[in-house]
């Protein structure tokens, strides 16, 4: 056993851990964090992604004690009390069926409007292809997206203009985390655990 | 049977409302089945079959019983006098055989995840790594995998006590097909082949039991469509009297077909509970789900159809062999049964011959999956209508709109014996063309060619029809389903002026609170957000006969609605009294009983709530419980209908096919909530195109399952698929009193023959007449080129 510490949405934990243990089990099944889910067990569905020091990563395919020392945000800490943008735009655009996907597919949202906020159709398309969805054809997804990525440049842009920092319903959510990823993403420099998936239509090119 | 508040200019029936299921799901609260703990929870893991098919010579889970953490396990003879044979409910035909389906295999495995052991333990990772310790000894048996060779003199037996491999056969015909034939001036033939596809609903299936020891009492949290169904036949299947059990189907994430199940693992986990006294989870791992959930489609269909040179149908054959897999799972013969009412699709032929047989195999049982046997249907007909245009001539809209049931021909009786009620083929595919640019990208079509494009376009069409709404129970009863098809719903107003609707449908991303809400507060005057719906648990929801066929909304909904309005009888009664009225002088609109003539004098129907609650001054015979449970069987299924058109670029060098543009108009009759139906028509659409380009369960000659993850088995991502162009004409369904037609299965439907039809119709000027799905780069090149007359591009 190992003992591990993380904060995980917001409270800190410290526990005695099997080495084998996946992050994701240890969330579901340790701290009972069960908004984070499982659909594969071969990193395809990314219904289990999470942020971890702000990156997302797909929490099947990372061992609890990798996360020693971690700050994680699950969809259940990513608002405070209210809506996160992204939340409330998969509701408003009906980006969401059975809901099983939802939870990976809002986390992958949230990382992917941070490394680019103003993606285009296919640029949302690629972003997300690692999150598979049995339900909407994507189609409503790709609006939520849009619709989640512009209401977070108008907040940015405000924030800009000398407002307080932060997303109005939600003080405190612009970490130190969010613009340690954001140089991460635009130094280009590759430390997302999950392993690269190559592009489901990739096997009949190659 | 239109409600007293139908003309209220409120109406929230037909808005976009937001959905109620949202915000728990949007927020990780869901309670999915793998998410439950309860007090004493053991985790129970299945060790399952290595091999296509084999004699089992000896299963020893002593070592097993050593592990870390291991409570028990148990055998499939351990467990053999636990529970009977898995059923199945659809009796297609008086030869069919239905082998014993032991929920563990006693004495020979079947296919590849056959269950063959159940190891239980404290924990989910020390019952997994027990299962390492679970010893079979397998005498092999050879493999049954080609449908064709498996009805062959002398083939290897699934089941060798049955002498056959042949599970059923059963045919049909109408009008005279071989004058029909010697009457055609062109008679075309084609063989389809509709691959093995998986449902992969995102949630893996789950399953927990738990036991009341005392009482012998039960609860069953499953990750299903069909709790109803689960309830019964586990009561049977396992011998726990009805009133012991109880079924909860939770938070379930998707289903597509793969949850409308009876599983063995719902009974190993009963059986298993009892044996303990404690309470057991299952969750399958995806590898698990693709092995041990059933599978779709997997059938040949020899189609043969007979014109006359200027484009008139006369006949259509179909010849259909149906790969049913190892076992009977619940409805798995009567999926040919539902295609073969729609081969004629929405077309005046004057004669049909049917004829379908069903054949074991060493593989995963097929079932239902999203469309069960009406997609494979529309495929055939669809995609020969393409092939007859092709041979004839014809713009492929042309063909249709010379056979196709006219708007002021309804009602019509087709050749398959179905009465259609309703339709306008001609407005949906006018619109769709005009979405879909269909002239011009014609046109393009004919420069690509012209010039020799390396990418060459094509435009694949597909005029649809579906029977939805599953279904009359009189119909279910001429054809040995042994179940019935109503649906039905209980209203009740609350105190505090609230209402609940309790439904017997199960949703699992269908929006059916939202859309029985929206129902609710039209029929009662209340407001969208004081309505509550209560399912998906025995206890609650006693009678219900589930979700599947596109049934939910045009017969749950109906019954929604008569019980909303007889709730609204009971409550003019009392009204009448608190307004000292005849009951038959008031009005009754936006939730208000006013005096007819003197508005003023007005009672709520909260009022009336708190009234008949405290019931202190009722009228004689008035009830102080204001409840209504209402029943809705259809007289007849319902038939939504549209047109989807498809572009595709291919390139002619790798074989890639590009989907370009989708344009779909569908009909679903009345609908309740647009953006609801709207997303079942993406996500069906979607399902279909997955199919037609990208999915297939693949076993090798051993009977491996090759696509055994996600990592083979290729579901599409965002990446994969395109924005669809989508709009609804209404024609109202005769059938029922909303109009409404179903939405769940018409894009899946549809959209597969689109694209295949696309495709095939770029490579017109290779001289290719198919590409067998799905259409994967390599088939599409080996289309190209084996084809002698492949040339240029």
């Amino acid at each position: 056993m190992v003992l591990i510490s993380t904060t995980v949405d917001g409270l800190s934990h410290q526990e005695d851990v099997e080495p084998r243990l996946l992050l994701v089990h240890y969330l579901r099944r340790s701290l009972g964090r069960t908004g984070t889910v499982i659909g594969c067990d071969t990193s395809n569905c990314g219904a289990c992604t999470v942020l971890l020091d702000g990156l997302s990563v797909k929490s099947c395919t990372v061992l609890a004690i990798q996360a020693d020392g971690s700050d994680i945000t699950t969809i259940q800490g990513l608002a405070d009390g209210g809506l996160h943008p992204v939340q409330k735009a998969f509701r408003e655009n009906h980006g969401l069926q059975c809901g099983y996907c939802t939870a990976g597919m809002i986390m992958s949202t949230v990382d992917l409007l941070l490394e680019n906020p103003d993606p285009s159709d296919q640029q949302i398309r690629d972003g997300l292809e690692g999150n598979l969805c049995r339900c909407t054809g994507y189609h409503n997804i790709v609006k939520a997206v849009h619709a989640a990525a512009a209401e977070l440049r108008t907040t940015a842009e405000v924030a800009a203009q000398g407002a307080p920092a932060g997303h109005p319903e939600e003080p405190g959510r612009d970490r130190p985390e969010d613009s340690l990823m954001r140089d991460v993403a635009s130094s280009g420099s590759d430390v997302t655990l999950s392993a690269d998936q190559p592009r489901p239509g990739e096997r009949y090119r190659s | 049977m239109s409600t007293d508040t139908a003309s209220r200019a409120a109406r929230v029936v037909g808005q976009p409302l937001r959905r109620k299921e949202d915000a728990h799901l949007i927020t990780g609260q869901a309670r999915w089945t793998d998410n439950l703990i309860v007090p004493g929870l053991l985790h129970m893991a299945i060790a399952r079959s290595p091999t296509a098919h084999a004699r089992i010579k000896s299963a020893d889970v002593s070592a097993a019983l050593e592990q870390p953490g291991v409570v028990a396990a148990f055998t499939g003879a351990d467990l053999a006098a636990d529970y009977g044979s898995l059923p199945t409910a659809w009796h297609v035909s008086d030869d069919l055989i239905v082998p014993d389906h032991r929920p563990i295999a006693t004495d020979e495995v079947r296919y590849l995840g056959d269950a063959v052991a159940v190891v239980v333990a404290d924990d989910a990772y020390h019952a997994a790594d027990a299962l390492e310790a679970v010893e079979v000894d397998y005498e092999h048996l050879p493999a049954v995998i080609d449908i064709e060779a498996a009805l062959r003199d002398g083939a290897p037996l699934v089941h060798a006590d049955k002498g056959t491999n042949r599970a059923f056969t059963w045919g049909f015909a109408a009008g005279d097909y071989e004058a029909a034939r010697q009457h055609a001036d062109v008679v075309l033939s084609r063989r389809f082949v509709q691959q093995r596809v998986m449902p992969v609903a995102m949630e893996p299936r789950a399953v927990m039991a738990e036991p009341t020891p005392a009482t012998q009492k039960f609860t069953l949290w499953t990750s299903t469509q069909v709790p109803h169904f689960v309830r019964i036949l586990m009561s049977t299947m396992c011998g726990i009297p009805e009133q012991k059990l109880r079924v909860i189907a939770p938070d379930v994430g998707g289903g597509f077909g793969g949850k409308l199940n009876v599983y063995a693992e719902e009974a190993i986990a009963l059986a298993v509970a009892r044996r303990l006294g404690r309470p057991v989870k299952w969750t399958a791992s995806r590898g698990e789900d693709l092995q041990a959930t059933t599978h779709g489609r997997d059938m040949i269909q020899d189609v043969e159809i007979a014109a006359t040179r200027d484009g008139r149908v006369l006949g259509l054959k179909v010849r259909l062999t149906s790969d049913l897999g190892a076992y009977l799972q619940l409805l798995t013969p009567a999926v040919p049964l539902l295609g073969r009412y729609v081969y004629p699709g929405i077309y005046k032929f004057e004669a049909h011959d049917f004829f379908c047989e069903g054949v074991f195999t060493t593989k995963t049982p097929t079932d239902s999956y999203r469309g069960a046997g009406r997609p494979e249907a529309t495929f055939a007909i669809e995609r020969i209508m393409d092939e007859l245009a092709a041979e004839l001539g014809l713009d492929p809209l042309t063909l249709r709109a010379r056979n196709w049931i006219t708007h002021s021909e309804f009602p019509y009786t087709t050749i398959a014996g179905l009465t259609y009620d309703s339709g306008n083929y001609e407005a949906a595919t006018d619109r769709a063309a005009e979405l879909f640019g269909y002239d011009d990208l014609r046109r393009e079509q004919a420069e690509r060619r012209q010039r020799q494009d390396r990418v060459q376009l094509g435009i694949g069409v597909s005029t649809y029809t579906e029977m939805a709404g599953l279904g009359p129970s009189r119909w279910f009863g001429e054809h040995g389903y042994s179940v019935g098809g109503w649906e039905t719903a209980t209203v009740r107003l609350l105190p505090t002026g609230r209402v609940e609707a309790i439904v017997g449908t199960s949703p699992h991303g269908q929006g059916h609170v939202t859309s029985f809400s929206q129902i609710v507060a039209d029929a009662m005057g209340v407001s969208f957000d004081d309505v509550g719906v209560l399912h998906g648990d025995t206890e609650v929801a006693t009678w219900g006969l589930d979700t599947y066929g596109s049934r939910s909304l045009l017969l749950g909904g109906a019954a929604v609605a008569e019980a909303a309005r007889q709730v609204v009888d009971q409550a003019r009664v009392v009204a009448a009294r608190l307004l000292e009225a005849s009951p038959d002088d008031l009005e009754f609109a936006n939730g208000r009983f006013s005096v007819r003539g003197d508005p003023e004098a007005a009672k709520t129907i909260r009022d009336v709530a708190v009234a008949a609650f405290t019931a202190h001054d009722l009228p004689q015979g008035a009830d102080p419980v204001l409840m209504a449970e209402a029943t809705f069987d259809p007289d007849a299924f319902s038939f939504p209908s549209g047109t989807h058109l498809c572009a595709a670029e291919v390139d002619t060098k790798t074989g890639f096919v590009k989907v370009r543009s989708y344009a779909a108009v569908d009909d679903v009759g009345t609908v309740v909530n647009p953006m609801i139906v709207e997303g079942q028509i993406h996500g069906g659409v979607t399902q279909g195109l997955a199919q037609a380009l990208y999915e297939q369960a693949v076993y090798d000659a051993a009977g491996n399952l090759v696509t055994g993850s996600l990592v083979d088995y290729l579901v599409p991502s965002a990446a994969d698929v395109l924005p669809y162009v989508t709009d609804r004409t209404e024609t109202p369904a005769m059938t029922n009193p909303l109009g409404a037609k179903g939405a769940g299965e018409a894009g899946t439907i549809a959209s597969t023959p689109a694209v295949v039809n696309a495709v095939v119709d770029a490579l017109r000027p290779y001289g290719v007449t198919d590409v067998s799905m799905p259409c994967t780069p390599e088939r599409v090149w080996r289309a190209i080129h084996r084809t002698p007359a492949a040339a240029g591009g």
